[in-house]
């Protein structure tokens, strides 16, 4: 019922919108970002921090600091948020969080499985994964051999196990099926995500198919970009777009045939949306796709806030927290090794 | 007309007591659901929002005020109106006169329960709005208080036509 949802919202929904709100004003700002590229140490960075709200998290870390506990210690935050935000969701709203992090889940999936195959210790990996992709089971992805095993022994009891049904094989696994995997699973998550969202209706369906589509879209060029010179063919790249955003079906089809990065470039320049992406790399750079499409999914994400009665502030709102984690971690790893020039080539300023 | 079974034969065989009763108790009901609904979208907004900005709580407390004032736009015109009810003798009961009387407490019973069920509505949402907004940026709080208040403006519309229109309630006189 939509223009309605303002009259029955805040009966579920009222309480946890307005926390998360909460939580946005606590997100860095361009002049916090300004003060953590002036730091010349770590213990800089960290006295920064204190003022903001991951000031408690950081307090009690002993002095040598790593770049590893500052990022830990950040997720931390954002993972006690998320936890107390699904305590007190009701349906619909605890599903839809629990999509958010099936994301994560397929990330971890896949660093597993690649860890184990290049004999990597499991207890290490373990520490890699993100915290919001956890569940039960996940340590004993190392067992698995091939694809059909690690569905049956482990993911058959996660909320993963309906996106399998694309990619189940016989096949040993290698580096070349894992990453098929992992696009493959994300694409089924995704479109799994958008059935939902369009079901929800509303203002929520309407913002989050429109960041889900984007998402979708990046993945696509993504993919087209991380394929080319590969022995990918153009049907199984194709297969591996989501159905739906912008450029389906006419710009997957002319994505599937691209062979180097301007002819990407020639495609996505006939959409509107991703022509003011383009307009700010020059010919033949590709490096900078990440950043300038960062850029553009926190501008997104950013618009969502100015909508009120809706779920899609939930996804924005972690979105740009990760995203705020990421660009701490750039501005720490390039303090701490002495790299200070290159400190504003990847973050992404969110206000 | 008095022979057929029809609606209205209904409407004028029905006692206008029942109108005015209805007509009163809507006048009341409605406005506090409306004044209830409010209460709760501002509410709900308001307490999540004081978690991270708690210097909120007590200014916003006058959108929460906006719309119990919704409710007591209700019982104004109910007591109003529960004065305008009279007895008449039963043999003047369905004279024309009742009948207006009638009708006239009934109208004005739905038009300020549903203009205060709008209006009640009308300053939560606004009200939520507001309570998030100042969480975030507190110079937008008198702003949107004037949105408020044209908000809560509809109710008393409907409030002085229904006191306008309860004043045509004159019942027969008894002598007659």
């Amino acid at each position: 019922m939509y223009g309605f949802e303002a009259m029955t919202f805040n009966i579920h929904g009222g309480y946890l919108e307005a926390i998360v709100r909460g939580y946005r004003s606590g997100l860095l700002t361009a002049a916090d970002y300004n003060n953590l590229c002036q730091c010349e140490t770590l213990e800089d960075i960290k006295m920064h921090l204190s003022a903001t709200e991951y000031g408690p998290y950081l307090q009690n870390e002993p002095s040598p600091l790593h770049t590893t506990t500052i990022v830990e210690k950040c997720t931390l935050k954002l993972v006690d948020e998320y936890k107390h935000m699904l305590c007190q969701a009701t349906e619909p709203l605890s599903t839809f969080l629990e999509y958010i992090t099936y994301g994560h889940m397929i990330d971890n999936v896949v660093l597993i499985v690649t860890g184990t195959l290049h004999e990597r210790d499991v207890q290490e990996l373990l520490e890699k994964c993100h915290p919001l992709g956890m569940f039960e089971s996940i340590a004993s992805l190392a067992v698995a051999q091939n694809m059909r095993e690690l569905y049956r022994l482990v993911l058959v009891d996660t909320p993963l196990a309906p996106y399998f049904s694309e990619c189940i094989t016989s096949e040993d696994l290698d580096d070349m099926n894992i990453e098929i995997m992992r696009n493959t699973l994300y694409k089924a998550y995704l479109e799994d995500f958008y059935q939902f969202c369009k079901k929800l209706g509303g203002a929520t369906a309407e913002i989050m198919c429109d960041l889900l589509a984007f998402e979708a879209d990046r993945r696509a060029v993504n993919i087209t970009i991380n394929s080319i010179g590969t022995e990918l063919t153009r049907d199984d790249r194709r297969k591996l777009y989501s159905n739906f955003g912008l450029l389906y079906p006419y710009g997957h089809e002319e994505l599937a045939v691209c062979e180097d990065f301007d002819q990407v470039r020639a495609v996505l320049e006939k959409y509107p949306p991703y022509q003011s992406i383009f307009s700010k790399l020059s010919y033949g750079e590709s490096q900078m796709l990440d950043k300038a499409f960062y850029e553009e999914e926190v501008k997104r994400l950013c618009l969502a806030f100015e909508q009120q009665f809706h779920y899609a502030v939930f996804f924005a709102y972690i979105r740009l927290r990760e995203q705020e984690i990421r660009n701490l971690m750039w501005v720490s790893e390039c303090v701490a090794q002495n790299q200070k020039s290159r400190v504003h080539d990847s973050v992404v300023f969110i206000f | 007309m008095t022979t057929t079974s029809s609606w209205s034969r209904a409407l004028t065989q029905i006692s206008p007591y029942t109108f005015a009763s209805i007509g009163i108790a809507i006048s009341i009901g409605v406005s506090v659901l409306g004044a209830a609904w409010g209460i709760y979208i501002t509410g709900s907004s308001l307490i999540g929002a004081a978690i991270k900005a708690p210097r909120i709580t007590s200014k916003n407390l006058i959108s929460v005020i906006f719309c119990e004032a919704v409710a007591i736009y209700g019982v104004i015109v109910a007591i109003i109106l529960q004065t305008k009810l009279e007895s008449v003798p039963s043999s003047q009961i369905n004279e024309p006169e009742s009948l207006r009387a009638g009708y006239a407490i009934f109208a004005s019973g739905i038009i300020v329960g549903f203009a205060n069920l709008v209006c009640g509505l009308c300053v939560g949402i606004i009200g939520s709005s507001c309570a998030l907004s100042d969480a975030q940026n507190s110079s937008l709080f008198v702003k949107i208080l004037v949105i408020e208040i044209f908000g809560s403006a509809l109710g008393l519309f409907g409030v002085i036509v229904s006191i306008i229109m309860s004043s045509q309630a004159t019942w027969p006189a008894k002598s007659g």
